[in-house]
């Protein structure tokens, strides 16, 4: 076997294929691969059944016209609560959703990982998500006897994620305050993609002080890919914040023009290096403010 | 002279008031400047996070500050903040959904049209059922009205509430508290018979009738007098924790305390 896991980004979208049950990690408009996304976006891939905790990821790819199925929490862009082309996408009826809580959620992917066809949890009762997202309930076989929800596995047949740094063989090493849900996104999936800000040759030698960071083992990491400032628009926190400028431009974009064919280009470039030029370049993306909440 | 919304953050402060040792969590200006407000007065039990990953034992600032200002006493990502704070119980959240019926239901993820297509795509349920399930909640509405306040049911039901036919036998409901809701007008609490809404506190210069009309259900008058103005000890206070007086923009012209000073310069 060969542990050198690195994949160019159009190798990685290469091997996803339509249809297929794609998890997303990060949260909102923070840690998002949108690299990844973006390579997504100028390939043919389609009638994807996206899993997220949503951000522009999400707005992109129902505007594209990728997404068959959304399971989600929130779509969201922090500052901007409300993401616009979602919202259109929604009010147009274009896509099917599975509306979770973000508790139950992460409950969702544990179950995936663990390879268990559902965990129990009171989230859910009293509220219209079980009867909306034909959800079931089982009763406790102990002398409690409790009704709780069964929350089904989200298993996932690939994810991407973007981390700090990464090595050759999947080690990866998430910085920054919040990594989110990101190691169950991996643990979730059948194969598990990532983009790196830093791609060392071994990371026992570039950053050995750092192993905390390492927030999930590499044999969850099936290919590892360089992309230097690939969370922009999102936050890729130590190295940069969200790009307000670029997002408020995005969302600014749902409704006038209104159309994602007459603006995909600035939103997603040729290729990665023409977006990134587009946006002032990999210096001005990792010189992004961080953002205060 | 102090002002409606530090009034409302006063009150915010009253309804997070505990002896317990809990996360405190206030999402918008008035909600958090309230929680800080009460953790720096009488309850420092209450945890807080800077508004990201980690808790601070002086709440952070409303606003632009440097990043590193703020002094982390612990850490509470979300990465497990279901583990911690929320299935744990041991959190009070004020939030601010866009529909709350008389049952203490509240919505926040569509309005109108279908599940498939609703007429109005919010922001999705987000933590709400959990939140609902599991720990205390309350609530702040800065323009009390009947369009959030609903006659009948909310359009989607995206946190739990004292509604009979929404319970499924034995299910698991004891988490489920809804402590106060301040709004620009009144204080309400579930207290009533079948925990029904009552008007608690009405603010200086307003009409129990007023709260009435411009709610959807029935209210039940349970004033016991005025909504407490903020004292000066506490004024000082929210100025310290908001010295950009981002508050001063939550409520419309930014409104006095008491009605019988309107026309005066907050």
């Amino acid at each position: 076997m060969t542990l050198d896991k690195r994949l160019t980004p159009a190798e990685i979208v290469g091997r996803l294929r339509s249809g297929m049950t794609l998890g997303i990690g990060g949260w909102g408009p923070r840690r998002k691969p949108m690299a990844l996304v973006r390579e997504i976006l100028r390939s043919d891939l389609t009638d994807l059944t996206i899993v997220s905790y949503g951000g522009p990821d999400v707005g992109m790819l129902c505007a594209a016209g990728k997404v068959k199925k959304l399971v989600f929490a929130f779509v969201s862009l922090d500052a901007i609560p409300l993401e616009p082309w979602f919202r259109k996408s929604r009010e147009a009826g274009q896509i099917e959703v599975l509306e979770l809580d973000e508790g139950m959620f992460q409950w969702g992917l544990k179950a995936a990982a663990f390879g268990l066809p559902f965990l129990p949890t009171r989230v859910g009762l009293g509220t219209d998500l079980i009867e909306l997202g034909r959800l079931k309930t089982v009763q406790s076989p102990y002398d409690d006897g409790e009704t709780l929800v069964a929350m089904p596995a989200l298993k996932l047949d690939a994810s991407i994620v973007h981390f700090n740094r990464c090595d050759h063989r999947g080690n990866v090493q998430a910085l920054g305050p919040d990594t989110y849900y990101d190691e169950w996104f991996a643990k979730a999936a059948d194969e598990c993609f990532a983009s790196c800000e830093e791609l060392v040759p071994a990371m026992e030698e570039a950053h050995m002080a750092d192993a905390k960071a390492n927030i999930v083992e590499r044999c969850f990491i099936t290919g590892v890919t360089k992309a230097k400032g690939g969370a922009h628009p999102t936050s890729m926190p130590p190295h940069y914040g969200p790009d307000m400028k670029a997002l408020k431009s995005y969302a600014g974009a749902a409704k006038e023009p209104g159309n994602w064919a007459e603006v995909a280009d600035q939103f997603t470039g040729n290729d990665e290096a023409t977006y990134l030029a587009s946006v002032g370049g990999e210096e001005a993306v990792i010189n992004i403010p961080l953002a205060i909440y | 002279m102090a002002t409606l919304a530090e009034l409302c953050i006063a009150a915010v402060a009253e309804a997070f008031r505990t002896d317990r040792e809990i996360i405190g969590t206030g999402i918008g200006p008035i909600p958090r400047l309230g929680v800080g407000l009460a953790k720096m007065t009488h309850s420092p039990g209450l945890m807080m996070t800077d508004g990201e990953a980690f808790l601070v034992e002086e709440p952070v600032p409303l606003g632009p500050r440097e990043y590193d200002d703020r002094k982390p006493a612990g850490y509470l990502p979300f990465s497990r903040f279901f583990d911690s704070a929320v299935w744990t119980g041991r959190r009070h959240a004020m939030v601010t959904p866009t529909q709350v019926d008389r049952f203490g239901q509240t919505n926040l993820s569509a309005l109108g049209g279908t599940h498939d297509q609703p007429k109005v795509q919010m922001l999705g349920a987000r933590g709400f059922p959990g939140n609902g399930i599991y720990h205390p909640n309350s609530m702040f509405i800065p323009v009390h009205s009947t369009r959030v306040f609903v006659d009948g049911e909310v359009d989607r039901v995206s946190s739990p509430g004292y509604n009979p036919a929404r319970r499924i036998a034995g299910g698991n409901y004891s988490g489920l508290e809804i402590k106060r809701v301040v709004t620009n007008l009144c204080v309400m609490d579930f207290g009533g018979a079948g925990s029904a809404v009552r008007v608690i506190s009405l603010h200086p210069g307003v009409e129990f009738s007023e709260v009435q009309e411009k709610t959807g259900f029935a209210l039940i008058d349970a004033v016991e007098g005025e909504t407490a103005l903020p004292t000066g000890e506490q004024l000082a206070i929210i100025e310290k924790l908001d010295p950009h007086g981002i508050r001063h923009k939550v409520l419309k012209d930014n409104p006095p305390a008491d009605r019988a000073n309107q026309g005066e310069a907050a």
